[in-house]
């Protein structure tokens, strides 16, 4: 049987198109077809976890069973008149709700690299559609939980795999709805040029810089031994794959949402035009950044502030950055790099922060013109790489672990 | 300018340092005048002196943004 990485290669996406064709037709005619939609969901997340990876497709049927349980369960808990809404049922829920993921992040770390039978490909951004979901229940503005609509906003086929994370209120307005004709022609428009996009980053930028520099780079920096120019070398063209990589797979992602006629939030805006990193993390995985903010960092102010935990609202925001973005290290996986690369963003913000009030407190003597501007955006650039390269792991390469 | 606007102002002078109430249009996030942190201290501000609670869910950045909209939306929720 066929299987594909999603996106992968032009099969994939002459058979979507082949696929979404009826479904658009209909959707300019007005009609939309959940029968349709998840008749063609099954066949792609076929293609993705089925044949020789059917192993994982199992895996996530019973994490998905196990994940819409659990939120059903926890919704009946909080919809009842007389829901007492303790915090340790919440507690003790997401906890449930990360159980899964945490055994599949652990594992490797403990048992030599092996990866853990529960895995699957997504499943870390499956978990952060479930959590937001018990979090907005909690809060009481999920008031009405469909086991279906709920199941189908997690396997919403165009972002399984790596996102962009939408919301499960966001998704349901789109998804039970039909936009008007010119709403959709806009969206289509936009997404067949997402597509295009999406093409000339994941397969011409990201193949050149990941594919064809990448390795001799790397070869030169391994040859070199400790700090070099082929080292910054690495920094640089790491940091360009990274980005035309995943930026690529996300404009595919949002493109073919847009042609469902479902409007998934953009993943970055420009983030090397960032004038410090606050700002670059408004353009950078954005729907990763934003679920950090309202899922982590706000809630975790909110508890301390309300708990009183620090005097000064600065030590709060200051501790809360760097919990929230060591959270993140973490969420990457259980390597020195990732938690260093958490930590070292964490610190980032505590500093850019002070930055800023500094700034306001002595605007009249701080000049700002032009090329303060653009001093601003290539500092935030390199900072920005530098820890990308951290993040890539070939430092761990080049000090502890020589490739053989 | 009723009690709930010159309220919703005054929380925003002090947590800000500026005053707002001439821009009511202008975007408070873009600006760098709120930033995350800014609005947890909102959502709490808007508790301690007006009693509505807001919970965190329910602040979605865009509805939020300009001093005329943080106002309509306490309003809303009076």
């Amino acid at each position: 049987m066929m299987s594909f990485d999603p996106y992968g290669n032009p099969t994939y996406f002459i058979l979507l198109f082949i696929a979404l064709l009826p479904l658009m037709i209909g959707l300019l005619y007005g009609h939309r077809s959940h029968i349709y939609e998840s008749i063609i969901s099954f066949v792609f997340l076929l293609l993705t976890f089925g044949g020789p990876k059917w192993k994982t497709g199992i895996a996530l049927i019973i994490y998905l069973v196990y994940q819409i349980c659990l939120v059903w369960l926890y919704s009946k808990y909080r919809q009842r008149a007389d829901s007492a809404n303790k915090g340790w049922v919440f507690v003790v829920s997401v906890i449930l709700a990360i159980i899964p993921l945490a055994v599949v992040k652990i594992t490797p770390a403990v048992a030599h690299g092996a990866s853990s039978i529960i895995g699957f490909l997504g499943i870390s951004y499956l978990t952060f559609k479930v959590v937001q979901t018990i979090m907005e229940t909690r809060d009481g503005v999920i008031k009405e939980f469909h086991p279906i609509l709920f199941g189908q906003f997690l396997l919403f086929f165009p972002t399984i795999s790596s996102g962009p994370i939408d919301r499960y209120r966001r998704f349901v307005k789109d998804y039970d709805s039909v936009p008007t004709r010119a709403k959709y022609l806009d969206l289509m428009e936009k997404g067949v040029r997402y597509i295009f996009l999406g093409f000339l980053y994941k397969f011409l930028l990201a193949y050149i810089f990941g594919t064809v520099m990448l390795p001799t780079v790397e070869h030169a920096a391994l040859q070199a031994h400790g700090i070099s120019w082929a080292l910054l070398g690495v920094m640089y063209t790491y940091s360009m794959d990274l980005f035309f990589d995943f930026a690529g797979y996300s404009l595919f992602a949002v493109g073919v949402s847009y042609l469902m006629g479902v409007e998934t939030p953009m993943n970055f805006n420009q983030p090397f035009k960032s004038k410090n990193i606050k700002d670059f993390w408004n353009r950078w995985h954005m729907t990763l950044s934003f679920w950090f903010r309202d899922f982590i960092y706000m809630r975790l102010v909110f508890f301390m502030m309300k708990h009183k935990w620090f005097k000064s609202r600065i030590t709060t925001a200051n501790v809360a950055y760097v919990i929230n973005m060591l959270i993140m290290g973490f969420w990457h996986g259980e390597t020195w790099y990732y938690i260093v690369y958490g930590l070292f963003h964490g610190f980032a913000m505590v500093i850019n922060d002070s930055w800023l009030r500094y700034k306001k407190k002595h605007q009249a003597q701080i000049p700002h013109n032009k090329f303060t501007e653009y001093f601003a955006i290539f500092l935030t650039f390199n900072v920005v790489c530098f820890s990308f390269l951290i993040f890539s792991g070939f430092l761990n390469t080049l000090w502890f672990v020589p490739r053989h | 300018m009723d009690e709930t606007q010159s309220t919703v102002l005054s929380i925003l002078q002090d947590l800000t340092g500026e005053d707002v109430s001439s821009n009511m249009d202008t975007n408070l996030f873009d600006e760098g005048i709120l930033d995350s942190m800014g609005s947890v201290q909102l959502l709490l501000e808007l508790q301690n002196q007006l009693g509505i609670e807001v919970p965190v869910s329910e602040f979605e950045r865009s509805e939020w943004d300009t001093p005329a909209k943080i106002v309509a939306k306490v309003e809303s929720m009076q």
